[in-house]
């Protein structure tokens, strides 16, 4: 799985991009949020509020309670502020 | 037509470009946004989801689409650092009348405000910071439904 990280999440975390083999139990992208919040201290920070949290997976915005699959592409992000 | 560019634009050449040679256009309505001198801002400083954000313009052109009988559209948002004054993004719409040109041009920029995949820091002498984002602005995306 391809995870990418944007804006302050990015910074929290200190990377933008990144490879994991994705646990057989993690079905979900909230269920990846609270796996991923366990990596390190960065991880914990930036997924800390997941109120001010946004995802999409494969290029989509999706709700946390939405599916996740070995091979997707899954975004974390702060709400977007463009325009 | 979509791009995402670090260059500034041309508004004029953006609408010569959606109406040359086109008799059935009988209007055309466009938005800059410019870069705005808030509190002794510096610059905008600009990212966003390359491979994401194309798409999620195109699917907000899609439903203007539905809503409006439209003749072309045009959307251009700058990214990287931008000083005040400069040029952010520009939208474009052609139609046959003014109604359809006019709300398909402010549904897409509300649209663009809350759904496409942009993040703005603000950059001063004391520091970058993130920008956050507004409720009124989901509220003015949310009217559209």
């Amino acid at each position: 799985m391809t995870l990418l990280y944007f804006a302050w999440v990015r910074q929290k975390i200190g990377k933008g991009e990144e490879t994991i083999d994705l646990p057989d139990a993690v079905k979900t992208v909230g269920a990846l949020v609270a796996y991923l919040s366990k990596r390190g201290a960065g991880y914990a920070e930036a997924f800390a509020d997941t109120r001010r949290l946004r995802a999409a997976v494969n290029q989509e915005h999706v709700q946390l309670d939405a599916p996740v699959a070995p091979n997707d592409e899954v975004a974390f992000f702060p709400p977007v502020t463009g325009g | 037509m979509i791009r995402i560019q670090q260059d500034d634009f041309d508004i004029g050449a953006e609408v010569e470009a959606l109406t040359k040679d086109r008799a059935d256009i009988g209007g055309v309505a466009t938005f800059t946004g410019q870069v705005r001198a808030d509190d002794g801002l510096a610059a905008l400083i600009l990212e966003h989801y390359p491979a994401m954000t194309e798409r999620e313009i195109a699917r907000h052109v899609g439903e203007a689409e539905k809503k409006w009988p439209l003749l072309g559209v045009t959307i251009i948002h700058r990214v990287g650092r931008l000083t005040p004054g400069a040029r952010i993004v520009f939208v474009g719409v052609a139609a046959a009348h003014r109604r359809a040109a006019f709300q398909a041009c402010e549904f897409l920029m509300d649209y663009l405000k809350v759904h496409a995949p942009f993040w703005k820091q603000e950059e001063r002498a004391s520091g970058t910071v993130w920008v956050a984002a507004k409720s009124s602005d989901d509220e003015a995306a949310r009217r559209w439904r």
